[in-house]
Parts: C-alpha cells; sequence; structure tokens
C-alpha cells in the first residue's frame, strides 16, 4: 500500500505498468518452445517440396531458383489422374490414383466402422451408464487408444482374416485374398473408435445439466434426452472427433501395411490386396532406391500429397469448431 | 381482420374448448388436494435438506413457497416432479401423493409424470436450438403437433415474450436476453399444458414491466392450473398466493396456511420475524 501524501497520486502508481525483467524471461522461454514447434512444421513442409519438385522437374527446387529454368518430366495430368503405379519398374508409371484408391477405402470404410460404434458408446458412457461403470470404461478405452499400430496389424492377419472373413466368405463361395483393404478397415476401424467416443464423450458432458433438466422437466424420455437435447448441443466436438479419426486413418500406416498388402491397386472390392499411399511410403523408404533418383523422389510427391490431405481435415476441423460452437452462460 | 388471422384465432378456439372439456373431467375431484405431502423427507449423501413435510396443495389455486436462501425450496420443488432422480446422492422418503397416487410407487412412470406436472427452473434454461424449437420442444416429445404453429404462438404471448419474439422465432434461443430466456422457459413450460406447474423464481430475472405481465399470468393460470411457485419476493407470495408454505433454515416447513393469514397472522414467531424482515 502506498503511503503517499496525495493519494490520488498513489493510486495512480498502482495502476501504471511495471518493467518486470522475470515476465520477459518467461515469455521469452516460452515463445521459443512455440517456435520450435511451428519452424518444425516449415521445415518438414520445405523438404516435402522441395524433393517434390525434383520429382515433377529435372531438378530440385533450390537448384531451379538459382539457376532457374527447369523441364517437366512427370505431367501433373500423369501424376493425378494415372491409373497405374509402377515407380520402379522397367517402364515405371507415376499414377497416383491406386495408392488415393486404397487410402480412401480404408478411411471411408474404417469411419463406417468407427462413428458410429464410437459415437453410440459415447451416448452410452455419458448418458446411461452409471458412475461406477463410467470410471471404469473410460481407462478402458484410453488403453485400446494406447495400442501400438503394429499390434493392431498382427491381430489383422492374425485373427480377423483367417479366422473371421476369410472362412465367412467361402461360404458364399468367395475367395478373400490374405492380404485385403476388409480387415485394414476393420482394425484401423477398431483403433479409431476410442478417438471418437472419448473426444465425443468429453463434447457430452460439457453440456450442462440445466439443458438435461430443462428436457426431463417435459416429460423426455432419456433416448429423447440424448438424441435431442445432448446430441445437438454437443455436436461441434462430435463431428471434431469424427475428423480427428478420419485424419488418423488417413495417416495411419503400420495397420494398414501389414493388413492390407503393398499391391497398388484400382479396385473397389475390399477383398483384395491394395496399397496406400503410406504403405508405398514405408515400402520404399526401406532403402532400396537410390538418393536422388525418381523412385526416390516419388515418395516425396506422396507425402506430400498426404501432407495436403491431412491439413485439409484439420482445417475443416476448425471450421466446423467455428461454424457450430454453441456458447452457454 | 384477415381471413387467415380468423382461421388461426378459431383454432385457438378450439385447442380452448377441448382443454376446457379435458379440465372438467378434473372438476368432479375439485375439492379434494391435488397434491397430498406426506412426512416427505430429503437426503443429500448424509446431509439431511428437507424435515419431514406434511402439506396439502388445493388444486387450482397458487401455493407460494418463501424461506431463506439454502433453506429446500428449490430441493422440495424437486420432490414433485422426481427430478431429484437425476441426482445421484439424492435419497427421497415418505410421500407425495399427486390425485391420490403416490408418485414414490416402484410402478410410477416419472416421464409421464413429468407430462402433467411442468417446472420452470431458478436459472433459464433454453436449448440450444431455435426460439420456436424451444417452445415446440415438449409438444413434440409428447406427440401434441397438431396446431403446432397456434400452440407455440399462445405459449409465447402468454409468458409476455411474442411481440419481442414474432419476427425471430427461427433465431437462436441463446441469443436472448436473460429475461427474455426466462419467459421463454416459461412458454416451454406451458405450452403442452401441464396440470401442475412448479415455477422456481421464475421472476428473479425480470424487469418490474415483465414480472406484472409473469404475475398477471400465473393468476390467469391458476384458473385451469395448479401452481407452486418459489419466490423470494414476499409482496409477489402476498399479491399472486392464496397459500403459502413458509420454510425456514434447516429445511424445516415451519408454517403452511391462507396466504393472508401467514402474512397478516401468522401462528409462529419465526415465521413472523422472517416475514417482517427480522430473520436471516
Ligand atoms: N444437488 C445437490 N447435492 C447436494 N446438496 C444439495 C444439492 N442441491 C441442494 N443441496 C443442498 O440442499 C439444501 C437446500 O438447497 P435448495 O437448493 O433446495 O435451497 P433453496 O431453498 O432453493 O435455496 P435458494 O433460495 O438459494 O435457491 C442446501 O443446503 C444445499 O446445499
Ligand atoms: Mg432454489
Amino acid at each position: 500500500m502506498s503511503t503517499d501524501t496525495d493519494p490520488s497520486q498513489g493510486f495512480a502508481d498502482e495502476i501504471v505498468r511495471k518493467d518486470n525483467a522475470e515476465n520477459r524471461r518467461v515469455r521469452r522461454g516460452l515463445f521459443g518452445c512455440a517456435a520450435i514447434t511451428v519452424l518444425t512444421t516449415v521445415a518438414i513442409f520445405v523438404v516435402l517440396i522441395d524433393n517434390a519438385f525434383g520429382f515433377f522437374f529435372d531438378v530440385r527446387l533450390y537448384e531451379a531458383t538459382l539457376q532457374g529454368g527447369a523441364t517437366q518430366q512427370i505431367t501433373f495430368t500423369e501424376y493425378f489422374t494415372g491409373a497405374r503405379w509402377a515407380p520402379s519398374h522397367s517402364t515405371p508409371d507415376f499414377g497416383i490414383l491406386p495408392l488415393i484408391n486404397g487410402t480412401l477405402m480404408v478411411t471411408v470404410g474404417a469411419a463406417f466402422v468407427s462413428i458410429p460404434i464410437g459415437t453410440a458408446t459415447a451416448i452410452y458412457l455419458s448418458e446411461y451408464a452409471r458412475p461406477e461403470v463410467r470410471s471404469k470404461l473410460k481407462p478402458a478405452l484410453e488403453v485400446l487408444a494406447g495400442v501400438p499400430t503394429i499390434v493392431y496389424g498382427f491381430f489383422a492377419i492374425s485373427f480377423i482374416t483367417p479366422i473371421f472373413i476369410r472362412p465367412f466368405f467361402e461360404l458364399f463361395g468367395v475367395r478373400a485374398s490374405f492380404f485385403n483393404a476388409l480387415a485394414a478397415i476393420i482394425v484401423v476401424g477398431i483403433m479409431t473408435i476410442p478417438m471418437v467416443a472419448s473426444i465425443s464423450e468429453d463434447a457430452m458432458q460439457a453440456v450442462p445439466d440445466d439443458l438435461r433438466n430443462g428436457a426431463y422437466a417435459l416429460g423426455a424420455s432419456r433416448h429423447e434426452v440424448s438424441m435431442g437435447v445432448v446430441l445437438p448441443a454437443s455436436i461441434s466436438g462430435v463431428f471434431a472427433s469424427y475428423i480427428l479419426a478420419i485424419s488418423r486413418a488417413i495417416g495411419e500406416t503400420m495397420a494398414v501395411t501389414l493388413a492390407m498388402g503393398a499391391q497398388p491397386r484400382m479396385s473397389l472390392s475390399p477383398l483384395v490386396e491394395m496399397m496406400t499411399m503410406t504403405s508405398f511410403m514405408v515400402s520404399r523408404a526401406r532403402g532400396e532406391s537410390a538418393v536422388g533418383s525418381i523412385d526416390y523422389q516419388s515418395l516425396f510427391a506422396v507425402g506430400l500429397t498426404l501432407f495436403v490431405m491431412t491439413l485439409a481435415a484439420n482445417l475443416l476441423n476448425d471450421y466446423i469448431k467455428r461454424r457450430y460452437r454453441e456458447v452457454y452462460q | 381482420m384477415s381471413s387467415q388471422e380468423q382461421t388461426q384465432s378459431n383454432a385457438e378456439l378450439e385447442i380452448e374448448t377441448e382443454i376446457q372439456s379435458e379440465r372438467s373431467d378434473r372438476e368432479t375431484r375439485a375439492d379434494e388436494p391435488v397434491l397430498e405431502v406426506r412426512e416427505l423427507d430429503v437426503h443429500y449423501g448424509d446431509e439431511r435438506a428437507l424435515q419431514p413435510v406434511n402439506a396439502d396443495i388445493p388444486e387450482k389455486k397458487v401455493t407460494a413457497i418463501i424461506g431463506p436462501s439454502g433453506c429446500g425450496k428449490s430441493t422440495f420443488l424437486r420432490c414433485v416432479n422426481r427430478m431429484n432422480d437425476q441426482i445421484d446422492v439424492c435419497s427421497v422418503g415418505g410421500e407425495l401423493y399427486f390425485h391420490g397416487k403416490n408418485v414414490y410407487d416402484d410402478d410410477v412412470d416419472p416421464v409421464a409424470l413429468r407430462r402433467k406436472i411442468g417446472q420452470v427452473f431458478q436459472r433459464p434454461n433454453p436449448f440450444p436450438k431455435s426460439i420456436y424449437d424451444n417452445v415446440a420442444y415438449g409438444l413434440r416429445i409428447q406427440g401434441k403437433t397438431d396446431d403446432l404453429d397456434t400452440r407455440v404462438e399462445r405459449a409465447l404471448r402468454r409468458a409476455a415474450l411474442w411481440s419481442e419474439v414474432e419476427d425471430r422465432l427461427d433465431e437462436s434461443a441463446l441469443d436472448l436476453s436473460g429475461g427474455q430466456q426466462q419467459r421463454l422457459c416459461i412458454a416451454r413450460a406451458i405450452a403442452p399444458d401441464p396440470e401442475v406447474l412448479l415455477m422456481d423464481e421464475p421472476a428473479s430475472a425480470l424487469d418490474p414491466i415483465a414480472t406484472a405481465k409473469v404475475e398477471d399470468l400465473i393468476e390467469d393460470l391458476a384458473e385451469n392450473y395448479t401452481v407452486v411457485i418459489v419466490t423470494h419476493n414476499m409482496q409477489q407470495a402476498a399479491r399472486i398466493s392464496d397459500k403459502t408454505a413458509v420454510f425456514l433454515t434447516g429445511g424445516e416447513l415451519v408454517e403452511f396456511d391462507d396466504t393472508t393469514t401467514i402474512f397478516e397472522n401468522p401462528a409462529n414467531q419465526a415465521v413472523e420475524d422472517y416475514i417482517t424482515g427480522k430473520f436471516g
């Protein structure tokens, strides 16, 4: 407290901002940490762009910028519309559609598994389960989310495909390949259920009880409250969980490589072997192709395509969050 | 008057007469109390919130509940429509008869009970939906969707909100002011025509004009409904209620009598002190 003779003067002193060295140090330290994340992202993006440029043109991007002039060796039309992916073949082709086909197959299929089951689990946990049940189930979900993805891959080839998928389709006289998209769809779906369930449940828990009480007092059943009040009120969080699960499925690598194989193919059948963008990247990154070869650089072009797809999913997530956020007082 | 307005008010009339005929069934039992409370007590965990309560709440009258903060007024209201079921730690003992049936019997469906006993909460709690959908919510889940527009308009008019929202029925209810939200919640509660209406300080967030309108509404409602209203405003209790229950600290129902008796000649000294402002 100021003991100044002029009380108004003393008060004014108190509210004047003081130069605070510690404040500045803390702020710089925190800024440094934030900068590392941003710089890493930028560095990844630069490396991807630079090498992907080398794939499409005969020189790398930095060479082209320094020396000027580059001739295109692979057209964008070939890359984005070509239906054959064979980068190391004696007559190579670089059409990414088969890889996108594989990735979308897994992503869309897995969404059909994880979204309904995950949402139902979230509604059960948030609205129906007794507190004791919830306190046991929620950690179990988190364990499921923590299992390494390669374990899911083994689960697919040692259990889902031989014991479930192949005998089932045999009944109809249909032969499923040992590596097949359906197994990948099932494991990636299962793998992303916890993400949908857990994030959606958090969003539902954030809905104020006042709203539930308002509906119950009007004679709503538990089902009507869950579907008609809680779900709409938490929809931005629920959608966010869907997008996160989808972008996780797009980027999923080990489980799909094991379950679905590595054969680029244009097909809508879930019973054949296929290849996703990520499986192509693991199979090629083992170091068989020479650094600087077009085969090697195709990795970066595919990587960049993948990066853009996940980025788009994240931007969509941000947009949905902003668009549907409800403000409670 | 345009022909459209004409048909609308006709439809309104039809609903009105429909309700009247529904009500006349109840007329026969009008002299018996609609709610009989017998040794009703409430615990939250080990904490006792209500001492055993005994009261007969008359049909088609306004019963006011007054008392200091934390004395259990809201707790008592929640017992009537079994909203206490939603609170895990809450346990209710004793009996509460609604038309002679104990609502705590095992075979009572709280969902069906709450369709007959509506509630307006202490804090406004509109759904994050449009103004229209808020009022229509109860009507929809109760299957009363014939003449939905008319019923919604009528409820909003009675809650003294119609003129402020008639051009913006599709806008989010969360954009309304606090007082408007509270009147919206009143409209939402009366739209499905409950038999008993529980109101927990419905006018605490309202300006004097809106308060007067809500008081008019309550008097109006008492012609067809039983109203139980919690209020901190003594003048309001004296103005609008027929019966008054006074709870005092500790969750005890100290006195329950005609409002004029409570305010002019209370039997209990603590009640007199509370009403004249000498208490808590
Ligand atoms: N959900 C709850 N869990 C535990 N205790 C509760 C709960 N609700 C109320 N109580 C307790 O029960 C007692 C009565 O609360 P209640 O809300 O019924 O009071 P009130 O008379 O409505 O007060 P106010 O006038 O402030 O609204 C209080 O001591 C309160 O702490
Ligand atoms: Mg209260």
